[in-house]
């Protein structure tokens, strides 16, 4: 038996990881397709509230739990939370903390695969696919699977599996050097060389002028002001309800001159159609707008996936954690606002206008839009191969994250070596992500896993880790503690956001979140209607899959609460005679690899 | 892109390049951890972990 501790090589190190962590596919895709969406005005306005009295302090309070569980020789999730909470039910708590991070990478990976594939096909020119966007959406449709299950698996269509298999392993490659050797070097460069790749391809899209004299209006002013003009045009229809004026609901968000003139024509002569031009406070009233912002701060920041908490729990007792949360926070507003901001919708409008950004989601915009935008620019092998090697690099950055947590609660849980750790996290991980592909028709799978595990647990975990610093640590004491060693104050505003206005914010967001996503409540009817993640799991129109999926989630909180059990019961073997709360503790024992 | 729309950009790009620049140069250059020499205060013993 060897005793094994692991911690950071270096302060930018570490902030690199968490860095790498938080930025991914949503900075480049999901925030400028929101921001366009309901209008930049409103929704920068909900987006920096967010980050202040939600992402920030969360991620305050995340780095600190993590360093003091650490410092008590703990750094897995469940095991700082069986040390925080001195309760047998705290590594149950805990637990989230692993499971969030291993599911989501069971489908994360898959996703990674397609834009590692992406970027080669662009290299060797197999995306040249002409000038339609429908060819491009078959090209996806068909290179994930997405038109039947098992597609994936087929020998005439397997590209998409093959460069799973190789991202698969790459991530394991690197978990498997280790915190330092691993993590840590790879972020070391890959950072770096993701900002540099997005300031050629920002700088590219921002020099492309007008490319066809033949439509004027799709030129770079208008490409940024399709994302950053606060105030969007809407074709809204109207719905009859007797005994009451009618009800406008939207139908189409119109974002260039061009097309609000074709509109005007076409809805003259259509009655109960009308257009209308939202202001920066009719938007702000619209609690989907706060809903949208508030969820891209926090999924975009990472906050609650169990990554900060095991990723600072590395860090010695002084190390600071102010600054160093701050700086990766910042490091992800700028990827995402400075350069996602400026690329993704611009260059979408560019090249496609107002079509190619209105209504497109991640997917949509990612691997349907943009592969078309980059064939259309000069040197599109170029450019379009440095975009998606751009989101790989993010991509991976925040996969390897996602399994750090597994491997350090299996290392400390069982007392098995890393190599043993690394296998069975391997084993786990390939057969989620065996499920994602096989099922994936409509990708079904993958987003029922992304909405249950990878925003309704993730909400949860986030809501405990700030009540637990703000009620139960006391703020106080957790004030103090984040400050050990820290280089920047905190401003003593802080303590009452900390204390009272994220935990309701984050309540009143999550409840919303229900509200809309899950019940399906129209605020301008009052009426509830159960949305597809509801009729998946019940009633006559469910779906065979979704509820598999629902089952194939619940075998592994199971599977990972027998763990925590296990572990639990290895931990208080190794405490007895020691008090728990004193970071003297020896970190339990653990075999070496 | 009309006027309110540079101004929210030149904002909004501004404020999170500034701040990130802003932490960067914190880390960097005000506590360079490259090759540091430690110092009796930064000796840990139990006696300073104790809360």
């Amino acid at each position: 038996m060897e005793k094994t501790e692991e911690r950071w090589s270096s302060r930018l190190g570490v902030i690199l990881a968490v860095a790498g962590s938080a930025v991914g596919l949503g900075n480049f895709l999901r925030f400028p397709g929101l921001a366009a969406q309901y209008g930049s005005g409103a929704f920068m306005i909900a987006y920096f509230s967010s980050l202040l009295v939600l992402g920030i302090p969360i991620c305050w309070a995340e780095w600190t739990l993590g360093r003091y569980g650490g410092q008590r020789g703990f750094h897995s999730s469940p095991g700082i939370f069986y040390v925080l909470i001195r309760h047998p039910v705290g590594k149950y708590i805990g637990v989230l903390g692993v499971i969030i991070p291993v599911i989501v990478y069971t489908y994360y990976v898959y996703i990674e695969a397609w834009v590692l594939a992406y970027s080669c096909y662009f290299l060797t020119g197999r995306l040249n696919l002409g000038n339609e966007v429908a060819t491009y959406i078959d090209f996806w449709t068909r290179f994930v699977g997405a038109n039947a299950d098992r597609a994936a698996f087929s020998a005439s269509n397997n590209q998409a599996i093959i460069f799973l298999i190789i991202v698969f392993a790459l991530n394991f490659l690197f978990i498997y050097r280790g915190l330092v050797k691993g993590i840590e070097f790879f972020c070391k460069y890959a950072m770096p060389a993701l900002v540099l790749l997005a300031i050629i391809v920002l700088v590219r899209v921002l020099t492309l002028g007008t490319p066809d004299p033949a439509k004027p209006e799709q030129n770079v002013l208008n490409g940024l002001g399709s994302m950053w003009n606060p105030e969007i045009v809407v074709v809204q229809e109207a719905k009859e309800i007797p005994g009451k004026p009618p009800i406008w609901e939207d139908r189409e968000v119109l974002v260039d001159a061009k097309s609000i003139e074709a509109k005007k024509i076409e809805i003259a002569t259509k009655p109960g159609c009308r257009l209308h031009t939202k202001t920066v406070s009719e938007q702000l009233r619209n609690p989907m707008v706060w809903l949208a912002a508030a969820g891209q701060i926090f999924f975009s920041l990472g906050v609650g996936f169990g990554i900060i908490i095991t990723y600072a729990s590395y860090l010695r007792n002084k190390d600071d954690v102010v600054l160093s949360g701050l700086t990766a926070t910042s490091a992800n507003e700028f990827c995402e606002v400075a350069q996602g901001g400026l690329i993704t919708v611009p260059a979408a409008f560019i090249f496609l206008g107002a079509a190619g950004i209105v209504g497109q989601g991640t997917f949509g915009l990612g691997f349907k839009v943009l592969p078309l935008v980059f064939s259309k620019m000069p040197l599109p092998w170029l450019f379009g191969w440095m975009f998606f090697f751009l989101l790989f690099l993010a991509a991976i950055t925040s996969s390897l994250s996602m399994l750090q947590p597994g491997i350090a609660f299996l290392e400390e849980g069982l007392g098995i070596g890393r190599k043993q750790s690394v296998a069975l996290l391997g084993l786990i991980t390939a057969i989620g992500c065996a499920f994602v592909v096989y099922f994936s028709k409509d990708l079904k799978a993958l987003d029922t896993m992304d909405f249950w595990v990878g925003t309704v647990f993730l909400f949860m975990m986030a809501t405990i880790i700030i009540i637990y610093f703000g009620w139960i640590m006391g703020i106080e004491r957790g004030w103090e503690e984040a400050h050990r060693g820290a280089e920047l104050r905190i401003p003593g505003i802080f303590k009452f956001v900390m204390k009272y206005v994220s935990p309701l914010y984050l309540i009143v967001i999550f409840g919303l979140f229900l509200l809309f996503n899950v019940f399906g409540w129209n605020p301008a009817t009052g009426e509830f209607k159960p949305t597809t993640y509801v009729t998946d799991l019940v009633g006559p129109n469910a779906s065979r899959v979704a509820r598999f999926t629902l089952v194939l989630i619940a075998i592994f909180v199971v599977f990972f609460g027998i763990l925590a059990a296990i572990a639990g019961k290895r931990w208080d073997k190794a405490s007895k005679g020691r008090a728990l709360s004193s970071p003297a503790t020896t970190p339990p024992q653990t075999t070496s690899s | 892109m009309t006027t309110v729309g540079w101004i929210i950009m030149l904002l909004s790009v501004g404020g999170v390049t500034v701040l990130f620049v802003w932490c960067l140069y914190r880390v960097l250059a005000c506590t360079p951890d490259v090759g540091k020499l430690h110092g009796i205060d930064d000796i840990e013993t139990p006696d300073t972990k104790e809360e």
